[in-house]
């Protein structure tokens, strides 16, 4: 038992120095960063220092779960989600509200929000009652009637998508696949004199697209599975397996960029505007 | 060879010495030298200021040759659909069109179906365009139409009439009491738009609802992670696409060396391509130093 209470003490003592130090190195920074800033007034040198000394703790906070659970990544967490929250909140009435329903909905609210009045149109109140219903989900036996506008919702959204991604994404990409396999070929003479390793070149323009054309082909036949994978359709199928992780592959090198560009963001941050040292 | 290229590339040698002689032996090696070890050659690549060059690919070339081609004074739509996260990595590219497009002396018309766009777009406007050319003026060289909620709900309305969704821009001035919306009443009058973003809506929804619609010629700019995806639509339904960090720096690069009054611009793409590419060796060696440690693995349990 006395063991059980000494454990619980100890770290919590633990705790309470790490967060003395930390509130000590933070607010060196702010005096820090106060006392050297570049603005005219002394306030807003106070107010940058804070906020720079801030999300500089947050960055921080943020990295250190990467080490293990901890309070401070908790605070960062739960002040991210809080100000998220508010943040869309307020959006969403200045911006849905305010912007889309005021100015077709009342000249005195129009004039009290400092929006042009447009035009009454009936449709922006169908589409305000809608909203409300969609609230009706918070009342337990008038839950039901929320899946109204969700049904329109869901029912414009799919009509859009539909005649829009099968014209795009499948009409126009059916095209896109037929390219020319010899790009620019006005003979093999002129072919091999001009020959050039370069990525704007003829060959490498051409094995491009024999890449592109052959690939597809071959990627259709992997998923095609009314027919036996043996033989030349078998060889087509593991030449489409093979496109497939390639491609995967390709997806996780551009993913691995895009998460090392923003800890280069995050570590140029700390650098440079916190620390000044790049 | 630079001091900072030796030291980086001798502390890199040496981390992944350590963790190949760790795995050869069968231990584990805890996944927080791993976060640690990135860290550090990521930081010290940036604090000894490592750089590789850039050149252009096609498709970067086409999408600088695309605004290089465009007549002085055509209308170029902007639309910064990106939050905070993404910033790092297309912040550069918006830079750049920003600079491109004002340098060949085209109208600009700013946009974001993005809530979290409109800031960073303004940041743009005061920290790149005002403060570069400050003979643009507002209403007759560029306009912010800011944020407009709707997704590609927004793209369908403007691409009939700008007016309908935008009835003033970002600041409450009527759109008619703008000199550039004179000849402009859609998307249809814009000669070229540009997509920087890397979500939905995105590049994607420019391309499906604005640009095979309206036969609207689009770039795009988009976040590394999504650029796979968008290269399908690369040349006919796109004219040019900037993935990633990669694509921003060809983009400087390109930028930097056309153009003398922006050789000494600020290029943090390139800035971050050295750190990208040490952080690619330390990443391409974890991925081999796991298969030989996993094809040893399965050598002593005899299969």
């Amino acid at each position: 038992m006395a063991t059980g209470n000494g454990n619980r003490k100890s770290p919590s003592n633990a705790v309470k120095i790490i967060l003395v130090i930390v509130a000590v190195v933070f607010l060196i920074s702010w005096i820090s960063k106060a006392t050297t800033g570049m603005a005219d007034s002394t306030w807003l040198n106070i107010r940058d220092g804070f906020l720079i000394t801030f999300a500089a703790f947050l960055t921080l906070s943020i990295f250190s779960f990467l080490y293990n659970d901890n309070p401070f990544y908790k605070f960062a967490e739960h002040l991210y989600v809080g100000v998220s929250a508010a943040y869309w909140m307020c959006l969403g009435f200045w911006s849905i509200i305010v912007g889309n329903f005021v100015p077709h909905a009342s000249k005195t609210l129009s004039t009290f929000f400092k929006v042009p009045f447009q035009e009454y149109s009936w449709f922006y109140y169908v589409a305000f009652a809608f909203g409300v219903i969609l609230l009706m989900r918070l009342l337990p036996k008038a839950g039901w009637i929320a899946r109204w506008p969700l049904a329109v919702i869901i029912g414009t959204t799919a009509g859009f998508n539909l005649s829009r991604y099968l014209h795009s994404d499948f009409m126009s990409q059916v095209g896109n696949t037929f390219q020319p396999l010899f790009v620019d070929w006005q003979g093999a003479g002129h072919f091999f004199s001009n020959l050039s390793l370069a990525a704007d070149g003829q060959l490498v323009m051409s094995a491009g697209n024999w890449i592109v054309v052959v690939g597809v082909l071959c990627g259709l036949v992997y998923f095609f599975f009314s027919k036996e994978h043996k033989g030349m359709f078998g060889a087509a199928s593991r030449l489409g397996i093979w496109i497939l992780m390639i491609t995967f592959g390709a997806s996780f090198g551009y993913t691995v960029m895009g998460r090392i560009s923003l800890l280069v963001g995050r570590i140029t941050f700390l650098f440079d505007d916190w620390l000044s040292i790049l | 060879m630079s001091v900072g290229l030796i030291t980086s590339v001798v502390f890199i040698g040496g981390g992944v010495l350590w963790i190949l002689v760790q795995s050869v032996k069968g231990r584990d090696v805890d996944r927080r030298w791993i976060f640690l070890f990135i860290g550090s050659t990521v930081a010290l690549a940036l604090l000894f200021h490592i750089r590789f060059g850039e050149k252009a690919t096609p498709i970067v070339k086409a999408a600088f040759n695309q605004i290089e081609n465009l007549p002085e004074g055509a209308s170029v739509l902007i639309a910064f659909d990106y939050d905070p996260a993404m910033e790092p990595e297309v912040g550069p590219m918006a830079d750049c069109f920003i600079r491109h497009t004002l340098a060949r002396k085209h109208k600009l018309f700013l946009m974001t179906l993005w809530a979290t766009g409109q800031a960073l777009m303004t940041n743009t406007i005061e920290d790149i365009l005002k403060p570069e050319f400050p003979e643009a003026e507002y209403g007759t060289d560029y306009v912010n139409l800011g944020y407009k909620v709707g997704g590609f709900g927004v793209i369908n309305v403007v691409l009939s009439d700008f007016r309908a969704m935008y009835p003033t821009d970002a600041h409450g001035t009527l759109l008619d009491s703008l000199p550039m919306f004179n000849k402009v009443r859609s998307l249809r009058d814009i000669d070229l738009i540009i997509s920087i973003g890397g979500g939905t809506p995105g590049v994607k929804e420019w391309v499906l609802f604005a640009g095979n619609r309206g036969n609207i010629p689009i770039v795009g700019g988009t976040a590394a992670v999504v650029a796979p995806l968008l290269y399908p639509y690369y040349p006919r339904q796109l004219v040019g696409l900037l993935g990633g960090t990669k694509g921003a720096a060809e983009y400087e690069s390109e930028l930097t060396g056309n153009y003398d009054r922006f050789k000494d611009m600020d290029t943090p793409a390139l800035r971050m391509m050295g750190p990208q590419t040490m952080a690619h060796v330390v990443v391409m060696a974890f991925i081999i130093i796991g298969n030989i440690a996993y094809f040893r693995s399965r050598k002593r349990e005899g299969k």
